[in-house]
């Protein structure tokens, strides 16, 4: 069963207004943007403390790294396709290197931006993110999520990025969970398949793990929240468990969560993995769901993979 | 803190001391790029010893000046200032560049006291310095951020992007220099891309803009005195420079941009630079 839906991005307003009035230390940055990214909802509270840079995405990364060596805790937003690539060489020197207080929060990634099309659907930030030392790469499950991780990270010190969805979308965490960053979360157990998701594909993996159940399979459902430092811990016990995987993310396969998830497997316990994703392509306009089914991101996508890999879990073992 | 009472001509020795110092450790090297350290060793003289509010003893005292070198590969140059100065013992200079040594190659937040920010990557040390004029003015200090920018470097946008939100938030505690020595690697910045004409760049940004001679050290000093009264805007010193100033074989000689003399060189070097 999923909730509501809610946007990601309005739950990091949410968050930022909260963190506004609790910590004068916080400052809030923005490329022109700030109605959409939902930072307008800090600018109300703490207006002097709300940075406008204009369209300038690699002079806001050298300038939120300058506020964080004077000990502000930064965040600095706006779409996750110019806030990862536009000033990715930026963050690596002024951010990641000095590995200072900077939280580089974009909205609308993947496919789901929908009708804007391919220059602004980021199917690539979390390969570029993850690649960088010192970097901490978080992707919410949905918005309740959002907004704990958003509170998370403000008190965690060091460079983080986040990632989220602009449409609103089924909830499939507790609103008021704690989120601890490097901690994954199993939302339904299962002893066939491990399905691992991240962003708003955790709801589909879910969906796609009830229908699996009606047909007998049982499959360990994981919100991998955190895809840097990736949780080995859970993966090893439920993949020990399950003997195969798949993995469901809004990005390219290249570089995101199937990546690190196939970086782990082949290192340390080598094991069937099927991967969902946008396979080496970029997207283009359209309506989300309409999306959703050209790239194969769908919960039918899904379940068909987890048969995928139970199918060569059989072929290993016979 | 250290004692800002030195004389002009005291200060002059000083900017020599680290010319030869720069000499020294990329020699020892073997690589680096001593061309436009020596270009600015007489702006960080007077930084160092007489401009900035700043302290050894305590490095990160709150109320210090900031001093952030955007053209980073002049690492050798701020790695003697802050020798000189006391940050750390002036025998590691000779580490400079080798494995395991704090003097890398580009300057590293955290590796020395005294480096204020990373650097290396050209282009980007004005906005970080704007950053750190922007918690200044959030948090109602007084303490001044000052920049060294290259020449060339200013063919990146990055810098115009700063350079636009200094005037924007007027950032009048934020204080650029440029060190206009006319090379870069390739050659002639003009054949590069042209910059000039350079004050009026500047000043259709909205800076106050003053041009100086970057070896005359009364003029730097004045220059930087000036600065300081800034009421509503950032300034930029723009200093013509020679690049290898006071080794004769490498002023104006863009070999030197990013090659180290080879052993005969460094003693003709030293003799010329003992000789001032």
């Amino acid at each position: 069963m999923t909730g509501k839906k809610l946007a990601q991005r309005n739950y990091y307003g949410k968050a930022l207004a909260d963190l506004a009035a609790k910590d004068p230390n916080v400052v809030v940055m923005d490329a022109d943007l700030a109605d959409s990214t939902k930072t307008t909802e800090f600018k109300k509270i703490a207006p002097e403390r709300f940075i406008e840079v204009g369209i300038a995405e690699q002079n806001m990364i050298g300038v939120a790294s300058g506020l964080a060596a004077s000990g502000k805790i930064v965040f600095a937003s706006t779409f996750a396709v110019f806030a990862t690539g536009r000033c990715w060489e930026q963050i690596r020197l002024a951010v990641a290197y000095p590995k200072l207080n900077v939280k580089i929060v974009a909205t609308h990634c993947g496919i789901s931006v929908g009708e804007d099309g391919a220059s602004h659907q980021a199917l690539e930030d979390i390969a570029l993110m993850r690649a960088l030392p010192n970097m901490t790469v978080i992707s919410p499950a949905d918005a309740y999520e959002a907004y704990a991780a958003t509170i998370a990270i403000a008190e965690f010190d060091g460079p983080v990025y986040m990632r989220m969805g602009r449409s609103e979308f089924p909830t499939i965490t507790k609103e008021d969970a704690e989120f601890k960053i490097g901690r994954a979360s199993i939302l339904k157990e299962g002893d066939d398949a491990t399905l691992i998701g991240t962003g708003q594909m955790v709801a589909l993996c879910k969906e796609a793990a009830d229908a699996l159940l009606e047909e007998g399979i049982d499959v360990e459902v994981v919100n991998m929240s955190t895809i840097k430092p990736l949780d080995r811990e859970t993966l090893k016990a439920s993949i020990r468990k399950t003997g195969c995987a798949v993995t469901a993310e809004e990005h390219s396969i290249i570089g995101g969560l199937g990546a690190a998830v196939a970086e782990f497997l082949s290192q340390e316990m080598p094991a069937p993995l099927e991967m969902i994703g946008t396979k080496d392509t970029f997207g283009e306009s359209g309506a989300p769901d309409k999306l959703f089914e050209k790239y194969g991101l769908t919960s039918n996508d899904i379940a068909d993979a987890v048969k995928r890999s139970l199918d060569r879990k059989k072929e290993m073992k016979g | 803190m250290v004692a800002m009472e030195y004389t002009i001509q005291e200060l002059e020795k000083k900017a020599n001391a680290l010319r030869l110092d720069v000499i020294e450790a990329t020699t020892a090297a073997g690589s680096g790029h001593p061309g436009g350290s020596l270009s600015s060793a007489d702006l960080l003289a007077a930084l160092y010893f007489k401009v900035m509010r700043h302290d050894p003893e305590d490095p990160e005292r709150e109320d210090r000046d900031r001093f952030i070198l955007s053209k980073g590969h002049a690492a050798p140059i701020l790695y003697s200032a802050l020798a000189e100065s006391g940050y750390f013992p002036k025998e590691e200079l000779a580490t400079l560049r080798k494995m395991g040594s704090r003097l890398q190659g580009h300057p590293v937040k955290g590796k020395v006291p005294g480096i204020e920010m990373s650097t290396g990557s050209l282009g980007q040390g004005l906005s970080m310095a704007c950053g750190m004029a922007l918690a200044g003015k959030l948090d109602k200090k007084d303490h001044k951020i000052y920049c060294l920018l290259g020449d060339g470097e200013l063919q990146s946008g990055q810098n115009w992007e700063a350079a636009m939100l200094a005037r924007h938030y007027h950032l009048n505690n934020l204080i650029a220099f440029v060190d206009r020595n006319r090379l870069q690697i390739t050659g002639c910045t003009e054949d590069a891309m042209s910059l000039d004409p350079l004050p009026e760049k500047w000043r259709a940004f909205g800076w106050n803009v003053i041009i100086i001679n970057g070896h005359s050290m009364i003029q730097i000093v004045e220059a930087c005195a000036k600065a300081k009264e800034a009421e509503t805007n950032p300034t930029v010193i723009i200093m013509n420079t020679v690049k290898g100033k006071g080794v004769s074989f490498m002023e104006n000689n863009c070999d030197f941009h990013g090659k180290a003399c080879k052993a005969g060189e460094k003693d003709q070097a030293v003799t010329e630079l003992c000789r001032i």
